[in-house]
């Protein structure tokens, strides 16, 4: 388990090598920060003076080693933007991501599961197969229309929800959230609806089928012989067996969900690290976006080894470390 | 005439009574007359043998009975008498508390009968308390001792651990303790022992053949292994295309088979066949279900079959306790002699 543990470690760290070196490379050969940060009007002298400031005067193999450097002591540079840390920016706007990425999972599930239930349970009905041809819909409809449509219909035209922005929020621990005020709420529920509407369509496309192909299984049918109750049955011997490849799916899209939300937060003026890393990428901030592709693998990271564990948890013949 | 007298003297001694039943499945080939008119009775504390070919119908007889045939199957007539009352259109939640209580099952594949991600423990507490009020502490000593009655050893560490932890023959005790819990009247065994190797089996069969009659309990036991019903069962009711071809006392029809479908299936026994001889098969295949030939669905693989088999054969009593669907019976003593 220990050595499991390390292992997936060591694995983290060679792809974070990787990455933040071909991010380095390819935004030498994108073009120069300089070109963009200071005005065509500065001379000569101011501009070597900001070339040095940000390290820019040094071979770019020189710029990675004191990055790799700073990167040990827990330092990924400063935003050449803003002048600060470029990880307690993007902490600053992590909280954000999160709750509107966590919030799209949870309706994923609290939506996807009870309807893809009812789907695999009555494939036949009306209600059933209305609900199957719109999850082709979440599948297939663009998120940027999506979103730009939910504004149109609950924003503009009923005027029910904002469009904008996080609303009011209460800090804990030095950071916003959301989630604690109805105003809060009322902001994050469209958004989170667009960055869920993928999920939705998969989780319940995936429920679907797994109740579909358990039911004939001789052992719900034994459970039946046992005389156990309807409710029984489903809820606890087909639906344990289906989270086990709900759980995985959906662990291995929250990292997808955190990177989609890039294109909500744009629509939804929603002020989180998707939002600050298009910007950045713009102004070819690279300290920040080194710093945001870092998090997000240590998110994904993070996020694997949860399902891994879940795994375990729901699925008694699966054991860590190649045991047994 | 005969048969209703021995209604009479049995009717309260019988625990199941299949009437005329049909269970049909719709689907878009045709009509599928999966069981085409079964009668079938079986006395309290009597092991009957239901056998067969692959597809005759065996496996949905035994669900027809407890009410688990799915769609697109439906039970389009007859009776299923239990203990005196028809359970046929009886409504779900009364069928409910019949399973397992009343009337039990068993699987064919050990693998696959109990649920992977549920201890053993949980699965068999949810069967007693589907059915019974009782405390948790209660219901794990219940299912602690039907452990230990079949068998099972150090049955409160096993009760912990999940399906896979087990071997096949170890499931199907499981299975089999599940099936006894509620001290059923009747247990419907689907090929319990098909998937084990002999050994296996022959320690499963004692383990019933035990219990069953410790219990007064009646079996129906699936399978088409004829040398299993040999040494298990009291009466053996053999299935062709969806219907009973004959039925009575195992003995009697194994040693003097009547229907020529019967013949063929003991005649085709690797042990009635001595060795370097070829063995003796039936010819051709059963019919599909949604494409029978109309009267005796055994005449186009029939040798004594004559013109009258284009006729539906009506079931008749040849013999006391016996009964036969055929117009052209083996004769007499030619086939006697099992190995
Ligand atoms: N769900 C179903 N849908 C359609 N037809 C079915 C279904 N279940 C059974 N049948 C049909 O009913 C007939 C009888 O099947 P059954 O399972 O009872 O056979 P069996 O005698 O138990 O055979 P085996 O020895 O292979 O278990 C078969 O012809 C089969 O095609
Ligand atoms: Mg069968």
């Amino acid at each position: 388990m220990a050595l499991w543990l390390l292992r997936r470690l060591v694995q983290a760290g060679f792809v974070m090598l990787a990455m933040s070196a071909i991010v380095f490379i390819g935004l030498h050969a994108i073009g120069n920060p300089i070109d963009i940060l200071i005005s065509p009007e500065a001379d000569q002298a101011e501009r070597a003076r900001a070339i040095a400031a940000l390290g820019l005067d040094k071979p770019l193999w020189e710029q990675y080693w004191l990055f790799l450097q700073g990167a040990l002591h827990g330092d990924l540079g400063r935003s050449f933007v803003f002048n600060e840390p470029a990880l307690r920016l993007i902490a600053g706007r992590m909280p954000a991501t999160l709750e509107l990425a966590v919030t799209a999972v949870l309706l994923s599930v609290c939506i996807g599961l009870p309807l893809g239930l009812y789907a695999g349970l009555h494939p036949n009905s009306f209600t059933g197969r209305l609900v199957m041809t719109g999850s082709i819909f979440g599948f297939s409809l663009p998120s940027f229309w999506v979103g730009l449509m939910l504004i149109m219909v609950f924003a503009v035209t009923l005027g029910w929800l904002p469009s904008s922005g996080r609303g009011e929020t209460i800090s804990i621990a030095g950071v916003g959230w959301s989630f604690l005020t109805v105003d809060g709420w009322r902001h994050l529920l469209l958004p989170a609806l667009n960055l869920a509407l993928f999920n939705i369509s998969l989780v319940l496309r995936l429920t679907r089928a797994g109740v579909r192909e358990t039911l004939p299984l001789d052992y719900i049918r034994f459970a039946r012989a046992k005389g156990l109750t309807p409710g029984r049955v489903i809820y606890v011997h087909v639906l344990r067996n289906i989270l086990i490849p709900v759980v995985t799916v959906i662990g291995l899209e929250f990292g997808s969900t955190i990177a989609f939300s890039v294109v909500t937060e744009s629509v939804f003026a929603w002020p989180g690290m998707g939002k600050l890393i298009i910007d950045s990428i713009n102004v070819l901030d690279r300290p920040v976006i080194v710093a945001y592709l870092m998090i997000t693998v240590a998110l994904f990271v993070t996020i694997n080894l949860v399902v891994d564990l879940l795994y375990t948890l729901l699925d008694p013949r699966v054991r860590l470390g190649g045991r047994r | 005439m005969i048969d209703d007298d021995f209604h009479q003297d049995v009717a309260s001694t019988l625990t199941l009574d299949i009437r005329n039943l049909h269970t049909h499945f719709d689907t878009r080939a045709g009509t599928l007359r999966a069981v085409d008119g079964v009668n079938l009775r079986i006395k309290r504390g009597e092991i009957v043998g239901l056998v067969g070919e692959s597809g005759s119908g065996k496996s949905v007889t035994g669900f027809s009975v407890i009410g688990l045939v799915d769609p697109p199957g439906r039970i389009v007539g007859g009776e299923v008498r239990f203990q005196g009352r028809n359970l046929v259109g009886l409504e779900e939640e009364a069928l409910r508390q019949l399973r397992g209580h009343d009337i039990a099952m068993i699987f064919q594949d050990p693998m696959m009968t109990l649920n992977p991600v549920l201890r053993i423990s949980t699965q068999m507490v949810e069967a007693i308390t589907a059915h019974e009020i009782v405390a948790e502490d209660e219901a794990l000593e219940r299912a602690h001792d039907a452990l230990a009655s079949v068998g099972i050893p150090h049955p409160e560490e096993r009760l912990r651990d999940y399906p896979h932890q087990f071997s096949g023959g170890m499931r199907q005790r499981v299975a089999i303790a599940i099936a006894l819990l509620h001290n059923p009247a009747l247990i419907i065994a689907d090929e319990p022992t098909t998937a084990l190797d002999v050994t296996i089996q022959g320690q499963i069969l004692a383990v019933v053949q035990r219990l069953v009659a410790e219990r007064g309990t009646s079996l129906l036991w699936i399978t088409h292994d004829l040398s299993v019903v040999a040494g298990l069962a009291h009466r053996v009711a053999v299935m062709y295309a969806g219907r009973i071809v004959e039925e009575g006392p195992v003995d009697e029809v194994l040693d003097h088979p009547m229907h020529p479908y019967t013949a063929g299936l003991i005649a085709s026994l690797p042990s009635h066949n001595r060795r370097g001889t070829r063995l003796a098969q039936i010819p051709g295949m059963a019919p599909p279900a949604h494409d029978r030939p109309t009267g005796c669905s055994f005449r186009p693989r029939c040798a004594r079959a004559t013109a009258e088999c284009e006729q539906d054969p009506p079931a008749t009593t040849p013999a006391q306790g016996r009964s036969l669907r055929c117009f052209n019976p083996m004769p007499a003593g030619s086939q006697g002699g099992r190995a």
